[in-house]
């Protein structure tokens, strides 16, 4: 995937906002700073435990503007539908997105809906853009990312990933585990409020904690080091990777993010963070190393040390 | 979690750790048998909490990685005809043949499924019988039984439309293999501890006879690992060669006597093939005649005999731990988990893309 966008989307559409890699833009209209995001959801099965692709697509564009330190005002969302989609799935999918707007304090104000033959899509698909007002002062991306900083991990690691993949119900194996989906603008928002000094957020989505840390350092051009050991998972998501032999590194999130905090202000963002449901187990699990180097390096459980690597391709399960 | 973390424990750990460098007085090298293994100490760092003078070389215990690019392009061949719905374990499906994989045969249309069981495949032939279901049977003797299940049930309910394409290896010959070998530099052997739950331990002691090499059956855990190179080091230093017993919570002298008679009754032992390393008599297991109606090279064609290989990738010396992975000049430049030169980089079992996950210096980050 991040072949395709710097060997295919970076060149064709060049501009300095896109080049800076962020989950959104941000830019001044008017005397007003704005940020703007949008992303596609694709998720099988459209309803999960703990979600549907509907809640996911408001929080997961509502949460990538909070990442650009912004509040959400208005979306636009359009779908693709599968012919023979259930109406009612449909209702069930657009009630879940206006009470995820609702609790964002978003409105959803312009939509599009096509409807493709049987096979040409699965089921639903859905894209949604987000418009926000920017709250940050301070510029927050990857290139702020200093060398000391703390990184702060809001809460357990994989539930959304593995919650997905029980609700497949191809692997034979049952979960209590509900997916994390969630709007993370309110804790966010506050950590930023507080005068906490946040050089860069972002929310963990497809790639797991690995890929964000991994760009993140890529992009800062400093090298991070975590600690295995503070990095908290609940045994039902640990069992099943161990079952599965999946990393909870690399597994889904749609409610976590990691904050890059000047290390001075680490207790006080932790209360701030911990005072939210959503980032109620917020914890540091590492710090910024010295610039000129990257990558992310593991201190595992047993003393040992590892890169961690972004995921690559599809994650497939192990024969032993 | 219960039965996870006390065998993770980073104080224990460190015990084990300082025990064994008081332990050791002379060069070891200890080679941990399965990819499981590699990816335990790889994952973890547990070669270096090791003192320097214990050296853990990685073995060829990753059934992906030594089967035969030719096996690869038969699947290839059968999952790409129309009328199949080919099945495989998901490490299988990126593994190069000799110029395709079967992710290419689903990109192109190919019914390509991955499962997590035979018996899934099984569940497939019954529920279409207008499809032929084909599933790929790789491994060591831990997915053997599994195997010979899927088979024996599809012989029971007559199921005319299921068939295995079976490469079945066996761990012994392959250890014989390797302590043949005149640039053996093995002194202790680490064993798969899952197989031998299904083999038990009684295959292994005529080759730590044979051979004066100690064989500690272990675990997957970290501690598991630390303590079976602490119980391989003992046995070293004290001059012993025996075959011992650390995976002891699931592995018994006998092992599990139901899945060896399943297995018995379903495969028989042949010659095979191994990847980068040759051919290994009595090394793997095909289908006995009474069950060839379910082999899928009676179905589709015979497998053809493998060629010398061509290619750069050095696999056969890093299965067989002659080198290790980052000694390849293709390592992480030319040969990566997304364009492999060779099976080790891509199977998540493979001691390559261990290497490559987790040891890749940050300056040959791609």
């Amino acid at each position: 995937m991040s072949r395709l966008i710097e060997q295919v989307f970076l060149p064709a559409f060049a501009n300095e906002l896109l080049g800076r890699r962020h989950d959104g833009a941000v830019m001044e209209v008017a005397g007003l700073r704005l940020a703007m995001s949008t992303d596609a959801y694709v998720v099988d099965p459209p309803f999960f435990p703990g979600g549907d692709i509907g809640s996911l697509a408001v929080n997961g564009t509502v949460n990538d503007l909070a990442m650009c330190g912004a509040r959400a005002v208005w979306l636009g969302a359009s779908f693709i539908l599968e012919e023979g989609f259930p109406l009612e799935s449909l209702t069930r999918v657009t009630a879940s997105m206006a009470d995820a707007a609702r609790a964002a304090g978003a409105q959803l104000v312009t939509g599009d809906t096509k409807v493709v033959p049987r096979g040409k899509a699965d089921g639903i698909f859905v894209t949604t853009t987000g418009v926000g007002l920017v709250e940050a002062t301070a510029e927050i991306s990857p290139a702020s990312v200093r060398t000391g900083d703390i990184v702060i991990l809001s809460g357990d690691l994989g539930r959304h990933g593995i919650a997905v993949m029980a609700a497949r119900g191809t692997l034979g194996i049952r979960s209590a585990v509900e997916s994390d989906c969630a709007a993370l603008a309110e804790p966010v928002l506050a950590l930023i409020g507080s005068g906490c000094r946040v050089s860069c957020l972002r929310d963990l989505t497809r790639g797991g904690l690995a890929s964000a840390l991994v760009e993140i350092s890529e992009a800062s051009g400093r090298e991070i080091g975590i600690d295995e050991a503070a990095i908290p998972v609940c045994d039902e998501v640990t069992a099943m990777c161990e079952l599965l032999g999946l990393d909870p590194l690399h597994v889904a999130n749609e409610g976590r993010f990691v904050a890059f905090v000047n290390a001075e202000d680490a207790d006080r963002a932790l209360a701030v963070l911990r005072g939210h449901p959503v980032s109620a187990g917020a914890h540091v699990i590492g710090t910024v190393g010295n610039a000129g180097g990257s990558g992310v390096v593991l201190r595992t459980l047993v003393g040992g040390q590892r890169m961690v690597d972004m995921l690559s391709g599809e994650q497939l399960p192990r024969i032993c | 979690m219960r039965f996870v973390d006390e065998y993770r424990d980073r104080h224990a750990a460190s015990r084990f750790a300082a025990w064994i460098a008081r332990a050791v007085t002379r060069d070891w090298t200890i080679m941990e048998v399965c990819g499981g293994q590699t990816h335990t100490i790889v994952r973890f760092g547990i070669d270096q909490l090791l003192p320097d003078r214990v050296s853990l070389l990685h073995g060829p215990g990753c059934p992906v990685c030594v089967t035969p690019a030719e096996a690869i392009d038969k699947a290839i061949e059968i999952a790409s005809r129309d009328d199949v719905t080919f099945c495989s374990f998901g490490d299988m499906v990126r593994v190069p043949g000799t110029a395709s994989d079967l992710l290419s045969v689903r990109a192109r249309g190919g019914d390509v499924r991955v499962v997590y069981s035979p018996l899934d495949a099984v569940d497939l032939a019954r529920a279409n019988p207008d499809r032929e279901v084909v599933f790929f049977a790789v491994g060591f003797e831990t997915t053997a039984p599994a195997n010979a299940l899927a088979v024996h049930r599809a012989s029971q309910e007559g199921l005319s439309n299921f068939s295995m394409l079976v490469t079945h290896v066996l761990v012994p010959a392959a250890l014989e293999a390797i302590l043949s070998a005149p640039d053996n530099t093995v002194d202790a052997f680490l064993a798969a501890g899952h197989v031998c739950t299904v083999m038990g331990m009684e295959q292994y002691e005529p080759i730590a006879r044979r051979h004066r090499v100690p064989i500690v059956v272990t675990g997957f855990e970290p501690l598991d690992i630390l303590q079976g190179v602490a119980m391989g080091v003992r046995q070293l230093e004290r001059g012993e060669a025996r075959v011992e017993n650390q995976y002891a919570r699931a592995v018994r002298h006998h092992g599990n006597a139901h899945a060896r008679a399943l297995v018995e009754q379903v495969f028989e032992v042949t010659t095979r093939w191994w990847r980068g390393v040759g051919e290994i008599a009595d090394s793997g297991l095909r289908l006995r005649d009474a069950y060839a109606e379910f082999d899928a090279e009676q179905r589709f064609g015979h497998v053809h005999p493998p060629a010398a290989a061509t290619s750069e990738c050095m696999a056969g010396l890093v299965l067989r731990g002659v080198r290790r992975p980052d000694e390849c000049p293709a390592f992480g430049t030319r040969c990566t988990p997304e364009h492999p030169l060779g099976a080790p980089m891509v199977s998540s079992e493979g001691a390559c893309a261990a290497y490559y996950r987790y040891r890749r210096s940050p300056e040959r980050a791609s």
